[in-house]
């Protein structure tokens, strides 16, 4: 009963913390985009525009819910509802940090560590295919099949470069669960190069790196791969029909599926929750010093305000970051949130990445796409394979 | 209503795939329509695999995992060329029913 | 105690998309039931230790394979079937039949084996991709690599078949 309990409280703390992030993704992504464009964003609704997520999901609850009169009711309605399952649900295996110790209870900081972790994920990606599909033919319209179609035949193209750029850190690694995986990252060469999978073994795995990338970008139709659902290009493609809540599940899926693949490269690839250098080097007060900084930076233009309600929201931003950088301060406390600091800071790194390349290139033709998936990213996806076999085994 | 078993007993794994396997042949001889007569195929093939996995299971040898991973396999080409075929057949004949293709008969 | 109600809850969900599959005129409705059925079979796999062949069967068979049907279904827009006219022997006697014949194939699967304990989740022993892994590449290594060239072979068959003539 204990196990059962325990579950249920883990699984509604992650939802929560997931859906809360998931808003607040987009509200970080429209401020980036618009600084990237020269512009400011949204800044009317609550300070800096904090609370554009909560207004936006007030608006996407009251819409009227339609069901235009033409499509197949029974898959309409499904379609939506598998994206954000299958998104949401992949979350369950990632591992967030170490163990949570509290006096004699303890247990570790993932929902589900799975043996075959890594192979679970990417089956819910294949089977993330569908929603997109059934949107796409449910509708019943000529753009939004074309849409759907050419979605669902984008992720399942390039599922292959991204199945052979997780297998070649596995040779390494010699483990399917994410957490022996990145135990297997632990540890430092010559004393200060972390000994993530990019900077590993017998082989560096930056080439598989860059593959999954790529493939990720193109797995969660995101720029430069998102001419299925261009609002230019399609009239917004497989989700045309959709209004009101379920084009907000299909944004959700998005987002959510974002975050499962920067979750598995940051796993895969960058270390996990292993920080950048080692412990006796101080690389526990990072943190601290982040926070810190951000305070003071937050106090200085409270007290030189740009605009004037930042007089009064500015200075409460300082006291909460004071607060953040005393909490690590804490050893009780830091040894169970310092490697989740560090995992949630990889992670944003490359969803900033991801936010980055939205603002800066131009988008993909579909042929053009398909064809770089086919003849480009396959073959050197195999001979990378090929090398870090050859590498490993050679050793 | 009898009491459950502690564990599953293993006849009601084959059980099960038996019952799968005659639905899969309800469906391949009473449908007209060729690609569910197709995914009746797959039905069949699907509770093969159990049975494999069952007796994998039963005699603690991972020999059944591996006839399953190659019935997938052989299942993922078959499907394939099936379906190249069956696209082929509506391009020449406009009709999806198996009834109708029928031009070798008597 | 739960590995029962577990087994007969997914077993329920097979049977009942199987049933579904058989039923529905139009091939979309029927693809997605066999999508269900591959989802709750893979559930009972890894409950008897496969958790490499219910990875498998999610990634190949409900994630590749019925994708692909389902492409296929949408390409050519195949509609519901018409309803055939039946002869009374199959109409009346149809369904009969069928549990008769599942009945007694189950009465002698019981007689076949004696009872034994089987069936908990967490006991895998074998199943594992490591084993999968030396048996595939150590004792069946020739079927593995006949196996690729006969996936080698389809997809120049379905390439071949597919594609459109040039006039």
């Amino acid at each position: 009963m204990n196990f059962y309990i325990v579950s249920l409280i883990k699984s509604a703390i992650v939802a929560f913390a997931l859906l809360t992030a998931l808003a607040y993704i987009q509200w970080v992504e429209r401020k980036v985009l618009a600084h990237i464009q020269l512009r400011i964003g949204p800044r009317r609704v609550g300070p800096h525009g904090l609370l554009q997520p909560l207004a936006d999901v007030i608006k996407l609850l009251t819409k009227e819910d339609m069901i235009p009169s033409h499509v197949n009711k029974f898959f309409y309605l499904l379609a939506p509802f598998l994206a954000v399952m299958f998104a949401l649900i992949s979350i369950a295996v990632i591992p967030f940090g170490t163990e949570v110790k509290i006096g004699s209870f303890s247990t570790p900081m993932q929902l589900a560590d799975l043996n075959v972790g890594v192979l679970f994920i990417l089956g819910l990606s294949g089977i993330g295919v569908y929603g997109v599909a059934l949107a796409g033919w449910a509708s019943n319209n000529k753009y939004a099949l074309i849409g759907g179609l050419r979605s669902s035949a984008q992720m399942i193209s390039y599922e292959l470069p991204m199945a052979m750029a997780i297998a070649a850190p596995l040779l390494l690694l010699n483990s399917l669960s994410f957490r022996q995986l990145v135990d297997g990252q632990a540890g430092y060469y010559l004393g200060f190069i972390p000994r993530w999978s990019i900077f590993q073994g017998p082989f560096p795995q930056i080439v598989s790196f860059l593959i999954f990338l790529v493939a990720a970008f193109a797995e969660t139709n995101r720029v430069p791969f998102d001419l299925p659902e261009a609002e230019n290009e399609l009239v917004a493609g497989f989700h045309t029909e959709y209004g009101s809540m379920k084009f907000a599940a299909f944004f959700m899926a998005e987002y959510a599926n974002m975050v499962t693949v920067s979750c598995v490269a940051v796993l895969l690839f960058l270390g996990g929750w292993q920080p950048l250098w080692p412990a006796e080097y101080g690389s526990s007060f990072v943190p601290t010093v982040i926070f810190l900084i951000a305070a003071l930076v937050c106090f200085y233009h409270g007290f030189n305000p740009a605009r004037p309600l930042d007089r009064y929201t500015l200075p409460v931003a300082g006291v909460v970051f004071l607060g953040l950088a005393g909490i690590f301060l804490v050893p009780i406390v830091s040894a169970i949130i310092l490697p989740l600091f560090w995992f949630l800071a990889k992670v944003g790194a490359v969803l900033f990445v991801y936010i980055w390349i939205r603002g800066t290139l131009p988008r993909f033709r579909y042929d053009q796409l398909m064809n770089f998936a086919w003849t480009f990213m396959f073959p050197v996806a195999i001979i990378n394979l090929f090398v870090t076999a050859l590498m490993v085994a050679l050793t | 209503m009898p009491p459950l078993p502690e564990s599953v007993p293993f006849t009601w794994y084959l059980i099960l795939s038996a019952v799968l396997f005659s639905l899969g042949v309800a469906g391949f001889l009473f449908r007209r329509n060729v690609i569910t007569v197709f995914m009746s195929i797959e039905l069949m093939l699907n509770a093969v695999n159990l049975s494999f996995v069952a007796f994998s299971y039963k005699f603690k040898q991972p020999d059944g995992h591996i006839f399953s991973f190659f019935v997938m396999v052989v299942a993922a080409a078959e499907a394939a060329v099936g379906l190249a075929i069956i696209l082929t057949v509506f391009k020449n004949r406009r009709t999806l029913e198996i009834d109708e293709v029928s031009s070798l008969k008597n | 105690m739960e590995h029962v109600i577990l087994f007969l809850v997914f077993a329920a969900i097979a049977v009942i998309c199987a049933v579904n599959l058989v039923l529905q005129t139009h091939p979309i409705s029927s693809a997605l039931s066999l999508v269900g059925v591959m989802g709750a079979l893979a559930l009972i796999y890894l409950q008897l230790g496969g958790e490499f062949i219910a990875s498998a069967q999610l990634i190949v068979y409900a994630g590749a394979i019925m994708v692909l049907f389902i492409f296929v279904i949408m390409l050519l827009n195949a509609g519901t079937e018409h309803k055939m006219p039946r002869t009374l022997w199959v109409k009346y006697g149809g369904l009969p039949l069928l549990a008769l014949f599942i009945g007694v194939a189950a009465w002698v699967i019981q007689r076949m084996f004696p009872p034994a304990p089987s069936g908990l989740f967490g006991n895998m022993t074998h199943g594992t991709p490591q084993d999968i892994g030396r048996l595939l590449f150590q004792t069946y290594l020739l079927p593995f690599e006949v196996t690729s060239i006969l996936i080698l072979i389809a997809i120049l068959g379905a390439v071949v078949l597919a594609r459109k003539e040039i006039q």
